[in-house]
């Protein structure tokens, strides 16, 4: 410790090397502790869980065409047909898929009336087979009957009477009562059209993963008759594969004057759906990997360098007592003052990159503690790289000393 | 004496091999990351349509709810099927055209080809002058077409070749969404990147692959295949009723030579919000705007965030990288100072030492941005097996890329160089000279 004295004199004499790698470092370190936290952020994002069975389901798209399609017929026969297929635990036709991108949107209001606030929420329009399909839990209230779901014809705009919605909806709307009492209640879609909610389901994603209120979803008691239509069907554990090459001949067989096409799995869809996030984490982990190395190397690199240009002195100061220790040590603690500086510099900067992004592209306040082990890291780093050509200069032999050059 | 001073160069990275590379290897990092998220914030920005996007206006009015304003403090960005088609009939405007996405089932006659699903847009014949688009055979369909609702039809050139097998089909008839109809001309390639006239629906998605008269959508009852948006739900039942709602789901393009003709069709648009008023619609307060192709692109924030964080952090990554370099070069000149004294001594002025390693730096640089356009393409061929095939057509270097990145090097390293090269020219000759 009695060192740094001497370190610190020998520092100011030759600042501007010591001066680029403090400014690197600090650099170096905001974009790193940044960049983590940003890697953090998508995958929380990433993990979130859908509420669907993910594994085991998948979906596609029939659209019929000429003029002897009949919707409705081919519906209820291709759905009949579907759920008695081996290894299929349920089907149904669904007007938009959760965690797909594309969907449909309304605002539940507690109060009928223009003048109130609405919660969105995201539509999925299933018979009473949605439930077991999708794989949920009616945690209050129970399920559709048969007799709830009725057809709604292209272009028609009112709502059947009952909805069942998601556990985080019932919070959202009423957030005083707990999620149990809300069953039976009537909330208004359209501002005015009265809908009694008859059951809570645990959990169900929005097809929108972007989305703040993703968990905001309900089920609507509904077919559509609608000549393009899509099928969810969740299969038994392991047998998805199976089924979905079975099932694309199978429907088109059964009909045709339609065409099957869009069949995804769950799986298929996330990954298309949280492409860019997992991109995103996979370009900045590349990114602070490379920045530590080549700031690692900046760092080897001068002080080799320095090392090299005082070898005389080095020899000198073994020659008149100094143990290889402590050479070592002079260039440790050397590297341990400019890191200092550095990593100081690099919270401001840290700090100041946080303020700008979250400005400019809404992204989340860094949590503290992410600094100091952002500090520690980069001294950590500093330490090792400074340790090979430290350990050179230990190794410098006191004779050099007596000689010449 | 530059090749002469090439020859220095040359010599002097060969003598510190470890040095020179890690002084290459870092501007190669540097400008290899910074080259390829510039490349895609490039191509996202890029100008679909240079030679007249600043005639070309996206058309906005407010006709949103009177108790919320559309998003935070922003009017729609889309119309209502009720003004799409009053704007049309007004007929204000050089050039203009409403439209819309949909879509269904294309039924060849050719019993070989499948019948399977296409995409169009819906538009008025002023689409394809307006957006100056290539026609392979045929021509846009009539003024009188967009007016009788006649069941034409313009292929894209990928559609001609999956059902006529690329030859000119102009007067065929085709089944589509259930109805014959005649068609009236092929296109050539045609991709607008950003596709600008209707971001809506992903900015860099693929053109539509047919296109049809706009008012067919009422005529056949047409689906939506583009995002719309309500605040107030249809009064009645049925396709009429939809479409006749406050609904929004139709982005409208005007061509406007001139600042006259701006000013004078927003003058038009404020006498027509204002006539709607008194029919008791339009229940915000009168806002109307035109932005023209880049105003609405920036609007609609079409560079996408992510590229930008990526954009700003591979600059700070480059600034490191050179700050490396700096502190490399000096390390490297100052172990040259003996030389350095040897050839002011005999006569070499600064100016000759500065230029001399100033070569040297810009070598570095040259090697290093070379070598940093090749680490740009792997990063790019990255962002394309990371993004899918969206991004495709954005991870391409062109050559303006290519001179921006040599560029770039180049004076980044020689910027770099400057201060190391001024510090190794001040080197006292006598200095040097006595312990030899």
């Amino acid at each position: 410790m009695l060192e740094i004295g001497p370190i610190f004199r020998s520092l100011m004499r030759n600042k501007t090397g010591a001066l680029l790698i403090a400014i690197q470092i600090a650099i170096t370190m905001t974009i790193v502790v940044n960049a983590v936290f940003i890697v953090y952020e998508r995958s929380q994002k990433m993990q979130r869980e859908s509420g669907i069975d993910e594994a085991n389901s998948f979906y596609l798209s029939s659209s019929g065409f000429g003029s002897n399609f009949n919707a409705k017929v081919t519906i209820t026969e291709d759905l009949a047909a579907l759920r008695q297929l081996p290894g299929v635990i349920d089907a149904v036709q669904i007007n938009a898929i959760p965690i797909s991108g594309g969907g449909w949107s309304m605002g539940l209001k507690t109060q009928a009336g223009v003048e109130y606030d609405g919660v969105g929420v995201a539509v999925y329009m299933v018979d009473e087979h949605g439930v077991n399909a999708l794989d949920l839990d009616v945690i209050a209230g129970e399920n559709f009957t048969a007799t709830d779901v009725r057809w709604r014809e292209p272009a028609q705009s009112d709502w059947p009477n009952d909805v069942i919605i998601t556990k985080a909806m019932a919070e959202a709307l009423f957030p005083d009562e707990h999620y149990s009492k809300t069953v039976g209640k009537t909330v208004y879609i359209n501002d005015t059209e009265p809908m009694v909610i008859k059951g809570i389901v645990d959990k169900l994603q929005a097809p929108w993963v972007g989305w703040s209120r993703v968990e905001n979803a309900m089920l609507s008691p509904e077919h559509l008759n609608n000549d393009a239509t899509r099928y969810f069907v969740r299969t038994e554990a392991g047998q998805r594969d199976a089924v979905m090459q079975q099932v694309e001949t199978f429907l088109a067989e059964r009909h045709t004057g339609r065409i099957i096409r869009g069949l995804n799995t769950i799986e298929e869809t996330r990954a298309r759906s949280y492409r860019g996030d997992s991109a995103m984490i996979k370009i900045l982990t590349t990114v602070m990997i490379v920045l530590t190395v080549v700031t690692a190397l900046g760092i080897v690199g001068l002080a080799s360098f320095s090392v090299n240009s005082r070898r005389k002195q080095i020899g000198t100061r073994r020659a008149l007592g100094a143990s290889k220790g402590a050479v070592l040590r002079y260039f440790m603690m050397e590297n341990f003052i400019i890191t200092t500086v550095g990593v100081l510099v690099g919270a401001a900067l840290t700090i100041g990159l946080n303020i700008v992004l979250v400005e400019q592209f809404d992204l989340t306040p860094i949590t503290w503690y992410y600094i100091p082990v952002g500090m520690l890291i980069l001294w950590l780093v500093g330490q090792l790289a400074v340790f090979g050509p430290a350990s050179r200069a230990a190794g410098i032999p006191p004779a050099i000393a007596t000689r010449t050059v | 004496m530059f090749i002469y001073y090439l020859r220095l160069a040359v010599k002097s990275i060969k003598r510190n091999p470890v040095l020179s590379g890690l002084m290459v290897a870092a501007i190669a990092l540097g400008i290899g990351s910074s080259m390829t998220t510039i490349t895609v914030n490039y191509l996202m920005s890029a100008n679909p349509i240079p030679e007249k996007s600043h005639a070309l206006y996206y058309v906005q009015v407010d006709s949103w709810d009177p108790h919320n304003a559309f998003n935070e403090d922003d009017i729609p960005n889309q119309l209502t099927w009720t003004e799409a088609t009053n704007l049309m009939a007004a007929n204000r405007a050089l050039r203009q055209a409403a439209m819309s996405r949909t879509g269904g089932i294309m039924e060849p006659d050719n019993k070989d080809v499948k019948p399977f699903e296409v995409s169009a847009r819906l538009t008025f014949r002023d689409f394809f002058a307006m957006f100056e688009v290539p026609f392979l055979y045929g021509n846009p369909w009539s003024a009188r077409a967009d007016e009788k609702r006649e069941q034409v039809v313009v292929l894209t050139k990928r559609i001609n070749e999956q059902v006529f097998g690329g030859v000119n089909s102009v007067g065929e008839s085709i089944r589509l969404f259930g109805r014959q109809f005649r068609v009236v001309g092929v296109l050539d390639d045609w991709q607008p990147m950003p596709k600008f006239y209707d971001v809506n629906n992903g900015a860099f998605e693929e053109s539509e692959e047919v296109f049809i008269p706009f008012m067919l959508k009422e005529e056949l009852a047409l689906p939506s295949w583009g995002n719309t948006n309500c605040w107030k739900a249809p009064e009645g039942d049925g396709f009429e009723a939809q479409l006749r709602s406050e609904c929004i789901g139709f982005q409208m393009w005007v061509e406007l030579p001139t600042l006259e003709d701006k000013a004078a069709y927003l003058d038009f648009l404020h006498s027509y919000v204002s006539e709607q008023k008194t029919l008791g619609r339009f229940p915000r307060p009168m806002q109307n705007r035109l932005s023209d192709v880049m105003t609405w692109m920036e609007d609609q924030e079409v560079v996408a965030d992510d590229a930008q964080i990526m954009l700003w952090l591979s600059l700070m990554f480059l600034f490191v990288c050179l700050l490396n370099t700096i502190g490399l070069l000096l390390a490297k000149f100052s172990g040259k100072a003996s030389e350095i004294g040897l050839r002011r001594a005999v006569g070499a002025s600064k100016g000759d030492v500065f230029l001399q390693h100033l070569v040297e730096t810009a070598l570095i640089g040259l090697v290093g941005g070379l070598l940093g356009l090749s680490l740009a393409l792997v990063g790019l061929e990255g962002i394309k097996s990371l993004y899918g095939e969206y991004i495709q057509a954005l991870a391409v270097l062109d050559l303006t890329m290519v001179l921006v990145g040599l560029v770039l090097a180049l004076v980044s390293s020689v910027a770099a160089g400057l201060y190391p090269t001024w510090r190794a020219c001040n080197i006292a000759p006598a200095s040097q000279l006595k312990s030899q």
